[in-house]
């Protein structure tokens, strides 16, 4: 219960951390942004100069400290006003829209690759120097290879030249409406499995070579060879004694790589203009549009937050150890 | 130059392709930027031509020529990684040893302070401080990058710097300086930094990795100085000009192949740091396969044991080396077993 009360008073010092940078950013910035802001966007109504300036901490607008009292009560209402690209559209209306694409696409494909590259992690740990073991440099290379470039491969070869899957988008949505329909459903496989492969593939080789490096470790550890020696098999040994251990600091970064499911795969989104968080976010740092930028920003944070603390949780379960460092 | 040579000696052979790998990087940089053919900048009427021998890489939409482009890049791509990584390492060893050595509330205060930006998300943060810097005045070339990049890399690095500083702290020779009447900084600099050089290298090496990662990726995605060419910047007007539905390969791969390269080459490397300071990977590559089992020169001493049902010998090693110590031809005699299964071992 100690563990877990401490844990939770870092995330909530993390949060707070991240909601002030959040506030002091904008201020800090060179400039005269309202002006450069409005510029940008000619239909913007003038109550929309007031949130701005608000926003920024440009204009008449009282000393920091009741600014930045106004801003956090702001956050604890989830009200980050309007957007400014999609004027008068609300913030949250917009995030709401983006983010459950970005958790279906990016959530999915993480489940999919720590799952594999946690099996294949252990197969290769077990057999250190066998012939998967041996395949690790091009795994390293798939890992290395920046995933919008891969994304890009992939666009060209399966999208333009074999035209078998779609290149952009979430769905075709001039021939299918949303709704719960089998025609509708398989075209958003469709526009998905493109984005989704580029995820498996570079980043499968990441939980591949931890789960290796932790597996040969343990592999090494007398109870293993303990277990080996009572001619228990092979398959008991590698699940039940090696992997189960090993697999404690694999699952610490799994709750991180969960947590920036939220982040999405920022980039891979771009490129395949999938409507998520990540494309939400670029595309309001490229017009500027704080608010939206602001309120994403927290999100993923958040996202992120929870996430660990969820591992946390899950790690006092799993983990004796933990619970019996609490007691003494 | 002697140590060098043994340190090169020790180096798994996949750190040995990740030094050479990057030292031809390092060459491009150093000498690319002399030899360009064209000014990168400079448009030509000859759009999007395809590999030629005026223009070895072909050139762009607007006729600019892609060869002179990577040579730069690759140039502006290391340089932006090296330095992020000569910062940020810094930083990281300053606040990890300094929280180590003082202890009490002092490490308390700079352990949180790098928990927490480290489970802060850096690239959302990264596009929020560059999309306000974008097209400013002070978002011009490559320093703001590298400030930004810097600034959030720092904290994994202080984290393992931190850990092992403290198990070192609290070793007699450390206490010993102390005794002596030792200074603090001579303590830190002499005694512990030393110590932990090898996981300053390993730090130092990831964060140049993840440095070429977030800086090509936000370049791609527009947020950095367009007008300096680095790799990504080079895929950022790829993108833009439709290099794909005009087919012009010539115009993206090189860059990203040149990414995906490098990175894997600082991979490489830091697997060998890994392998140098953790035995037990390191011995991973010498496990001999006996009878289907493998075995590690850390296991315990092999006995000749009895044949196990397969007609293969179990519990039979032969982990130092290559030369067997079985008088292979006395094994092929043992009955059940052959000459063509003993030869396997």
């Amino acid at each position: 219960m100690q563990f877990i009360l401490r844990r939770l008073a870092f995330y909530l010092v993390a949060a707070w951390v991240a909601i002030t940078a959040n506030f002091f950013i904008p201020r800090a910035m060179p400039g005269d942004a309202v002006d450069a802001i409005l510029a940008k966007f000619p239909n913007l109504l003038p109550p929309a100069r007031k949130a701005l300036e608000a926003t920024l901490g440009t204009g008449d607008q009282g000393s920091v400290w009741s600014q930045y009292v106004s801003y956090l009560n702001h956050v604890f209402h989830l009200d980050f006003g309007a957007s400014l690209s999609n004027y008068p559209t609300p913030v949250t209306t917009i995030v709401a829209n983006g983010v459950y694409w970005t958790l279906g696409l990016v959530g999915v494909a993480t489940v999919i690759a720590f799952t594999l590259g946690t099996g294949l992690g252990i197969l290769a740990g077990w057999r250190a120097g066998g012939r998967l073991d041996r395949a690790l440099p091009a795994m390293m290379f798939l890992q290395a290879t920046p995933y919008f470039f891969l994304a890009l491969l992939l666009i060209q070869v399966f999208g333009i030249t074999l035209g078998y899957f779609p290149v952009a988008g979430a769905y075709d949505g001039i021939n299918y409406t949303p709704g719960w329909s089998w025609a509708y459903f398989t075209n958003v496989l469709d526009h998905a499995f493109l984005p989704a492969l580029t995820i498996v593939v570079t980043s499968v080789a990441g939980w591949m070579l931890q789960m290796r490096n932790v597996m040969v470790t343990t592999v090494g550890e007398d109870y293993v060879v303990a277990a080996q020696a009572k001619g228990l098999p092979d398959r008991r040994v590698i699940f039940t004694y090696a992997a189960r251990n090993a697999l404690l600091p694999q699952l610490q970064k799994f709750g991180l790589a969960l947590g920036f499911v939220v982040s999405g795969a920022l980039v891979m989104e771009i490129v395949f203009s999938y409507p998520g968080i990540g494309y939400l976010l670029l595309n309001a740092a490229a017009s500027k549009d704080t608010p939206l930028m602001q309120a994403i920003f927290l999100l993923i944070t958040i996202a992120v937050l929870a996430a660990n603390l969820l591992v946390d949780l899950v790690i006092v379960l799993f983990d004796p150890r933990v619970r019996t460092r609490e007691a003494t | 130059m002697k140590a060098l040579a043994r340190l090169w000696r020790r180096l798994p052979g996949t750190a040995k392709a990740g030094v050479i790998m990057l030292g031809v990087f390092v060459l491009i940089a150093i000498i690319g930027p002399e030899v360009t053919p064209y000014d990168p900048g400079v448009t030509t009427p000859l759009q999007a031509a395809s590999p030629s021998s005026a223009h070895l890489l072909g050139t762009t939409q607007t006729g600019q020529d892609v060869l002179s482009q990577f040579l730069i890049g690759v140039r502006l791509t290391l340089e932006l990684a090296f330095w992020v990584g000569v910062i940020a390492t810094a930083l990281s060893v300053i606040v990890g040893v300094t929280a180590a050595f003082l202890g009490g509330i002092w490490d308390e205060f700079l352990s949180l302070v790098s928990n927490v930006f480290l489970v802060i998300p850096a690239l959302p943060l990264l596009i929020v401080l560059l999309g306000f810097l974008n097209g400013t005045s002070a978002g011009q070339g490559q320093l703001p990058v590298i400030l930004v990049l810097s600034l959030l890399g720092w904290p994994w690095g202080a984290r393992v710097v931190r850990a092992q500083a403290l198990s070192i702290r609290s070793r007699d020779f450390i206490a010993a300086a102390r005794e002596t009447g030792e200074r603090g900084w001579r303590i830190i600099f002499f005694d512990i930094i030393p110590n932990i050089i090898s996981l300053i290298a390993a730090s130092f090496v990831n964060t140049v990795l993840y440095a070429v990662g977030a800086s090509v990726a936000l370049a791609f995605i527009g947020l950095t100085d367009p007008n300096s060419w680095s790799l990504g910047t080079m895929l950022y007007w790829a993108q833009l000009g439709n290099a794909l539905q005009i087919g012009a390969w010539w115009w993206y791969v090189p860059p990203g192949l040149a990414v995906a390269l490098l990175g894997t080459a600082l991979v490489l490397l830091n697997t060998g740091i890994d392998e140098l300071t953790n035995p037990r990977l390191r011995d991973a590559r010498s496990a001999t396969k006996i009878a289907g089992r493998r075995v590690w020169p850390t296991d315990p001493t092999p006995v000749l044991g009895a044949l196990n049902g397969r007609g293969g010998l179990a519990g039979l090693a032969r982990p130092f080396g290559r030369k067997s110590l079985i008088d292979e031809a006395a094994l092929a005699r043992i009955p059940g077993g052959n000459a063509e299964k003993a030869g396997e071992l």
